[in-house]
């Protein structure tokens, strides 16, 4: 029994020190410099709610990305009937996935076109009349799937490169179910320029103007085929009046973001205005030589997100590869409009579906609050152990401690988050810890009226008591499990500190005070216990 | 130290009829708010919306606030104080335009109408309303799994399906108390308000296993008892526990209403009232609903 007592004493206290040892880090920020090299140097993380910051979930619009998959294809295949001198009618998207399109001329001409190019679309329906052929054609399901999947893989990346260029110390994206990104950007202070620079689509086009038609018939209802209107925002700097210039523009893209190389903000010396300057890779210096070179004294214009920037006339074929957006920024738009270029377009828009913020302040408040009932509990609560239970009360006080100490370190090894609900299931582990104690204190009291020794009261005591612990533990368990199966964000907090503080619960107050009854009753072989 | 003597015996089962009539009253209230409120006022996370907690650096006056919503064109607009005068809570549930855009033009707005008392926007919270829908769905799933989940596991470790019985109708009066308090009282009902009733399942259902368990020992030692007696017994034997137990948790719980801060307010309180309910509900629900089953159902009980 002695000997059993000594090991058991050793493994309890390997597990403090274990404990402890895990929560330095936490507790002091002067670790020696041979503790960070090998030994664990997690913190416990504090939750957005206690120390501010964002939880953004958006939404990727796959669909849009095949839509626009789509799009291009049916302006290649335009492009391409062009070329092999196949007369036809209209070639239209239908729908996310879908293109119409009429035909005539020789059969087999056209039909070597779509088989050796355009294998993805597959062929839905064709009917002739009077030998113009009308098809539509339907992408590929397996192809449609897999473009929302690349997209959605593909707006994580981008999101992550300009959250990292935001500069935010340890953000976390993930990607949650199917189709939606899961943003968690501890500390940060401007939300809003936040928002705005991870939900811009920043589709970067460059298309011509159409020279011929007219922006303002087109709107009457004439839009040329093959034209679309895109709108420019133009402030009055003397009013501060927003006015819409629409453009009339050929739809066909000529280029876009994708070869873009660099992107970084310069001032405009002249009239003292920041502007953003574009550097291409070598595809597109060259790509861009090649356009401006064959439009020359045409307007080219600049479009991001479907609005456009600017329309400036080609002067000349420019090499070189270098380009600039210019419009009103402030050097803060500037330098975020520089960012999402660098980073890249989102293959598909998204969309903001939640988003909870909590400025730094807030969560400074709650903390403090937190703390104070936290420790007020405590106190309160040992305070009334020790003066109910006398010398047993030291006993569960300390089983109390080690409780908390537990589920802290506990949440420092696994960097498990520790929110505000999670701080209130670390006082309901304080309350159910003490139950368990009552239970058995009650118990060997009732055992001890019966006219028990002390050794029998204590193993009858905790014996009888330990059903009820065990199973009320079990029981809450099962209600944290699920809650943290459900659960999201600080909830889930709540589950997760609840549940371990019940494990420890077991252990603590169960076996470690069992241990301290034995140690007492053994060693001072004692008569009368005082509880 | 003794705080029940231990030759107490309340008569706690033989007044089970007027506690029968007092929690079916209770109840009747309670489902009474909820159907006259017609439902629970959903908080954003359930039923999507917009809220922004903005705190000024002077006092302002609730109207002012309220004027400068009007003004925005945010008709809808709920305002409310959220601890002292100086802080409030703005709430929108459902705009014509996009919420995000939305809680933008409240930020912007508010920040230039009280340039003379810079308000400090605090948190922000969107909450699409397909995510809200999804997470009242949760919310349901949740509460109904962890039912079922109990009364399993009590069935099993009790060997008789009254006791399980007897437990989830424990539960469900304390669930119906809490819900009919959250609607009596219009507090609104969060992801945060549903951690409270998960936490009040866990609480009650161990207060019934502890009495439970007293009596399934009761059982084997008082052969010649009846089921009644019994109960009575276990009930005034644990009662030094369950008074104990159940003040130190509640003291834990008035310091989380007090301290807390405002953020934790209705959590603590509706755990108060879920924590009053659960004691109470295990002694004069829990087993009486064990004694009604096996005096009407199973028929004499059988000795084991």
């Amino acid at each position: 029994m002695l000997r059993s007592l000594k090991w058991r004493f050793i493994f309890y206290a390997a597990i403090t020190l274990f404990a402890i040892f895990l929560l330095l880090p936490t507790a002091t920020t002067q670790l020696p410099a041979w503790w960070t090299k090998v030994l664990p140097t997690d913190k416990i993380r504090l939750g957005l709610d206690l120390q501010g910051g964002m939880y953004l979930i958006l939404e990727v619009e796959a669909e849009k990305a095949v839509e626009s998959y789509v799009e291009r294809i049916k302006n290649n295949l335009r492009d391409d009937l062009k070329e092999k001198n196949v007369p036809f009618g209209k070639v239209e998207r239908e729908g996310t996935d879908r293109i119409v399109l009429e035909v005539s001329g020789v059969k087999e001409k056209w039909e070597s076109v779509l088989a050796q190019r355009y294998a993805v679309m597959r062929e839905l329906s064709s009917s002739e009349q009077g030998g113009i052929w009308r098809l539509t054609l339907v992408l590929d399901s397996k192809e449609a799937e897999y473009t929302k999947k690349r997209a959605i893989d593909q707006a994580l990346e981008v999101i992550r490169n300009r959250v990292d260029q935001f500069g935010v110390s340890e953000p976390e994206i993930t990607l949650q179910g199917m189709d939606r990104i899961l943003i968690q950007l501890p500390g940060i202070r401007d939300a809003q320029r936040a928002i705005n620079l991870i939900g811009k689509t920043a589709l970067l086009e460059f298309k011509l103007v159409d020279e011929e038609g007219d922006a303002d018939n087109a709107l009457k209802g004439t839009i040329p085929e093959g034209d679309i209107v895109l709108y420019q925002r133009s402030v009055d700097p003397a009013t501060g009046g927003v006015r819409k210039i629409p453009h009339l523009l050929k739809e066909k893209t000529l280029m876009t973001g994708e070869v873009l190389k660099d992107a970084r903000v310069s001032i405009d010396t002249q009239f003292n205005e920041p502007y953003v300057s574009l550097e291409f890779d070598e595809i597109g210096a060259k790509l861009f030589e090649q356009i401006t070179g064959q439009n020359v004294k045409k307007r080219l214009a600049i479009i991001l997100d479907d609005n456009v920037y600017s329309a400036p006339v080609i002067q000349e074929r420019i090499a070189g590869g270098r380009a600039q957006i210019t419009g009103r920024f402030d050097m803060k738009e500037a330098g975020d409009l520089a960012i999402v270029l660098r980073a890249g377009a989102l293959p598909a828009p998204v969309k903001m579906i939640e988003n909870r913020t909590v400025g730094p302040s807030l969560g400074q408040d709650s903390i403090r609050k937190g703390i104070i009932s936290i420790l007020v509990s405590a106190i309160l609560v040992a305070l009334f152990m020790l003066f109910y239970y006398r010398l047993s009360g030291v006993v569960a006080d300390v089983a109390l401690i080690l409780n908390v100490l537990l589920i802290l370190a506990t949440l420092a090894i696994f960097r498990a988050t520790l929110t505000l609900p999670g701080i209130a299931g670390l006082v309901l582990s304080i309350g159910m810890s003490v139950d368990a104690n009552v239970l058995i204190h009650e118990r060997i009291k009732e055992e001890l009226r019966w006219g028990k020794t002390v050794r029998a009261a204590i193993d009858q005591g905790y014996h009888r008591a330990f059903s009820a612990i065990i199973d009320s533990n079990i029981t809450t368990l099962i209600a944290g499990v699920i809650l943290y199966q459900f659960g999201t964000g600080p909830v889930r907090g709540f589950a997760v500190t609840l549940c371990i503080g019940l494990l420890a619960n077991l252990l603590t107050a169960v076996y470690v005070t069992r241990w301290m009854f034995d140690f007492i009753t053994l060693k001072t072989n004692v008569q009368k216990l005082s509880i | 130290m003794e705080l029940i003597r231990p030759d107490t015996r309340y008569d706690f089962i033989g007044k089970r009829k007027f506690a029968l009539w007092l929690s079916l009253i209770a109840i009747l209230l309670c489902v009474g708010s909820i159907f006259l409120h017609r439902g629970l006022r959903y908080g954003v996370d359930f039923a999507g919306g917009l809220l922004v907690q903005v705190k000024f650096s002077k006092a302002v006056d609730i109207s002012e606030v309220r004027k400068a919503m009007d003004a925005m064109g945010m008709k809808d607009a709920v305002v409310q104080k959220f601890g002292g005068e100086d802080e409030f809570l703005i709430r929108v549930e459902k705009t014509s335009e996009d919420l995000e855009e939305a809680s933008k033009k409240i930020q912007t707005s508010i920040k230039e109408q009280f340039k003379d008392q810079p308000p400090e926007i605090r948190r922000v919270e969107v909450v699409g309303p397909k995510v809200g829908k999804d997470l009242k769905e949760k919310a349901l799933w949740a509460v109904g799994l962890s039912f079922l989940a109990i009364l399993i596991y009590v069935a099993f470790r009790f060997h008789e399906f009254a006791f399980g019985l007897g437990g989830i109708a424990a539960l469900f009066h304390d669930i119906l108390i809490t819900y009919g308090v959250i609607s009596i009282f219009n507090i609104e009902y969060s992801l945060t308000l549903l951690a409270v009733i998960l936490t009040i399942i866990g609480f009650s259902i161990n207060d019934t296993i502890v009495i439970f368990d007293r009596v399934r020992e009761n059982i084997k030692k008082m052969r010649k008892e009846n089921l009644e007696t019994i109960f009575n017994v276990s009930i005034n034997e644990t009662l030094g526990r369950t008074i104990l137990t159940s003040g130190t948790v509640m003291m834990v719980v008035l310091i989380l209403f007090f301290f807390g801060g405002p953020v934790i307010h209705d959590f603590a309180f509706t755990l108060a009232i879920g924590l009053i309910s659960g004691t109470y509900s295990t002694i004069y629900i829990a087993g009486p609903v064990v004694l009604l089953w096996e005096k009407y159902v199973t028929g004499k009980r059988k000795r084991r």
